[in-house]
């Protein structure tokens, strides 16, 4: 079943037009990596498909429905964001945290049911805090927190999960098990993951279908090996990258330096 | 539990204070002529002095100094910055210049309108602020802040003006000032009722709004996808926050510090979420102000200091230690 579509997406702020019209289908189980040069349009094309801004032309619909026909409440019950910089200046621990990840499911005054402090556990100990979870998030690694909002999109129990740079604070051991084990979610519990990758190796490591972007428009919309076709990827992100295969699996190089 | 224990503890620190206020005044009353002029035993010069004067000032200076706080703790998580509340983002000068407005034009005959024209004030200055602060797009707290300082000179200046160019405000000139300077009065049994109103409905609606306020954490994108209809809670928060200005103001004039020290004290105790922290900012903000008001009849007896200077005198520094403590921090 196809979950998520966009279709022939326009997007831009102001004057600016960053997606020139973009077609990405995204089905239950897959996590399809979008990489491309800083300004393609990656997070425009996430906040999008979020229904955080409308498109200026084409359309982004949740099984057959606009995203932008939902209200708030209703879409984050399906679909979770986890943004590129996350910060608060307020002492928040790390279970509260969690816990806003069940905002649309809490009722606005009195007890939070067993349900959502299931869940909120549950969402904990998938990513390996929950030893952590009395803590206070300005008080963890950088890599923990990252973990922490993963955790907070989690619990918000949606069948959509999209992700903005999810691994950029994470050290690059941490970057590959985070990955993988969102690929095991998707696959487990029929998540649909869309991540914004800056890392060429991880995305071809973990997706199982990389998009890549051109200034605003998709080029390549394939699995890694495909997708990642040498003369694209000089043409897309200069020709300083050199595209190797090994054991089957696409991995880039930078050139030597002159 | 340490919730409890917490706001328990506070409860008890507002009654003490409030009962500690009510014994000292510019009058030396013995405090069991006190208790008895509490309970209508005492004569009638005395039942007078504590029920009428004190016992109404310091529950009024309750009702202020818990409204401050309250609309301190929703200005700062809705902009999700420590340094926000009602003086620096100017709905307190909104509220005021409203109030002196309607004062200008003799409303203040009118009971209980006073209340009423400074939370139309407050509630025009922060849709000012805030329409200013977004012109660019996006709501920084730098703008708010920028808007808020521009739009209290810009009231400042109009309040001056009526001050100088009334000759009906001038003649009461000296009442207007102390007022404006921050100084709990109640001349009126009626704007008491109407600022309790107001402060209980708001009050609550405050405490209602606190697990969407918890989902602004990370700024208005993610509380949208967390759920939140962002409009209308800003919206929301933004009128309730006015309607607790506005009470405060009619009642005590412009106080600085209240509603920018109590959250940021109760944070590190309580932590960050606002189910907890708007009730424990009610009961200390009032505490606060009690203490201060009750100080600020008391220094200088018999002669009155406005409340405003001593809670300027006193926050002024707090803050700046805070500040200068948690530098690395606070980012605008």
């Amino acid at each position: 079943m196809t979950a998520l579509v966009a279709q022939a997406v326009r997007a831009g702020y102001g004057d600016r037009v960053v997606l020139g019209g973009c077609d990405l289908a995204l089905r239950d189980g897959e996590i399809v990596a979008i990489v491309g040069p800083n300004g393609a349009g990656k997070s425009t094309l996430l906040r999008v498909l979020a229904g955080l801004i409308a498109p200026r032309a084409g359309s982004v619909s949740l099984d057959g429905r606009d995203v932008r026909t939902f209200d708030r409440r209703a879409l984050a019950r399906r679909v979770a964001v986890v943004p590129q910089v996350f910060e608060t200046l307020f002492p928040f621990t790390v279970r509260e945290i969690v816990m806003l990840g069940r905002t649309a499911r809490l009722p606005l005054l009195g007890r939070r049911s067993p349900d959502d402090v299931a869940a909120v556990q549950r969402a904990l100990t998938v990513f390996g805090i929950a030893d952590l979870a009395e803590r206070r998030i300005d008080e963890i690694s950088g890599g923990e927190r990252q973990r922490a909002v993963l955790a907070m999109a989690l619990a918000q129990g949606g069948d959509v999960l999209l992700l903005d740079e999810p691994t950029a604070h994470l050290d690059p051991a941490h970057q590959l098990t985070t990955l993988a084990l969102l690929r095991d979610l998707a696959r487990a519990r029929g998540l649909a993951i869309v991540a914004a990758l800056h890392d060429l190796n991880l995305a071809a490591t973990v997706a199982t279908r990389v998009v890549v972007l051109e200034r605003g428009v998709v080029v390549a919309d394939a699995p890694p090996r495909d997708a990642f076709e040498p003369e694209l990827v000089a043409r897309v992100f200069g020709s300083g990258l050199r595209v190797e295969l090994r054991d089957g699996r696409p991995l880039v190089f930078p050139r030597p330096l002159s | 539990m340490r919730t409890a224990l917490v706001l328990g503890a506070l409860g008890g620190l507002l009654f003490a204070s409030m009962l500690g206020a009510i014994l000292v005044g510019a009058v030396a009353i013995a405090p069991a002529d006190v208790w008895a002029a509490l309970w209508g035993g005492a004569d009638q010069t005395t039942g007078t002095i504590v029920r009428d004067l004190r016992l109404t000032r310091v529950f009024a200076a309750a009702l202020v100094g818990g409204s401050l706080a309250v609309a301190g703790a929703l200005l700062q998580g809705l902009l999700r910055n420590p340094l926000a509340d009602p003086y620096v983002t100017g709905t307190s000068a909104g509220a005021s210049l409203s109030a002196v407005g309607a004062i200008a034009l003799g409303a203040a005959a009118v009971p209980a309108i006073l209340p009423l024209a400074a939370f139309v004030g407050a509630l025009a200055a922060a849709a000012v602020v805030w329409r200013l602060a977004s012109l660019g797009g996006r709501t920084t707290v730098l703008t708010v802040l920028l808007a808020g300082i521009v739009l209290s000179s810009f009231a400042g200046g109009v309040v001056t003006l009526l001050l100088v160019a009334s000759d009906r405000i001038a003649l009461r000139l000296r009442a207007v000032l102390g007022w404006l300077l921050g100084g709990v009065s109640v001349t009126d049994r009626s704007e008491l009722a109407m600022a309790t109103a107001i402060i209980v409905v708001a009050a609550l609606a405050a405490f209602a709004l606190a697990r969407r306020l918890d989902a602004f954490a990370f700024g208005d994108e993610t509380a949208a996808t967390l759920g939140v209809d962002v409009d209308r809670t800003t919206t929301a928060v933004l009128g309730v926050a006015a309607l607790l200005t506005g009470a405060a103001v009619a009642l005590a004039g412009v106080i600085g510090f209240i509603g920018l020290i109590v959250p940021h004290a109760l944070r590190p105790l309580l932590g960050a979420p606002h189910a907890r922290l708007v009730p424990a900012c009610f009961l200390l903000g009032a505490t606060t102000l009690v203490v201060a008001d009750a100080a600020a009849r008391v220094v200088l007896s018999p002669a009155e200091l406005p409340v405003g200077v001593i809670t300027g005198l006193v926050g002024g520094p707090f803050f700046l230690a805070l500040l200068l403590r948690g530098r690395r921090r606070v980012v605008v």
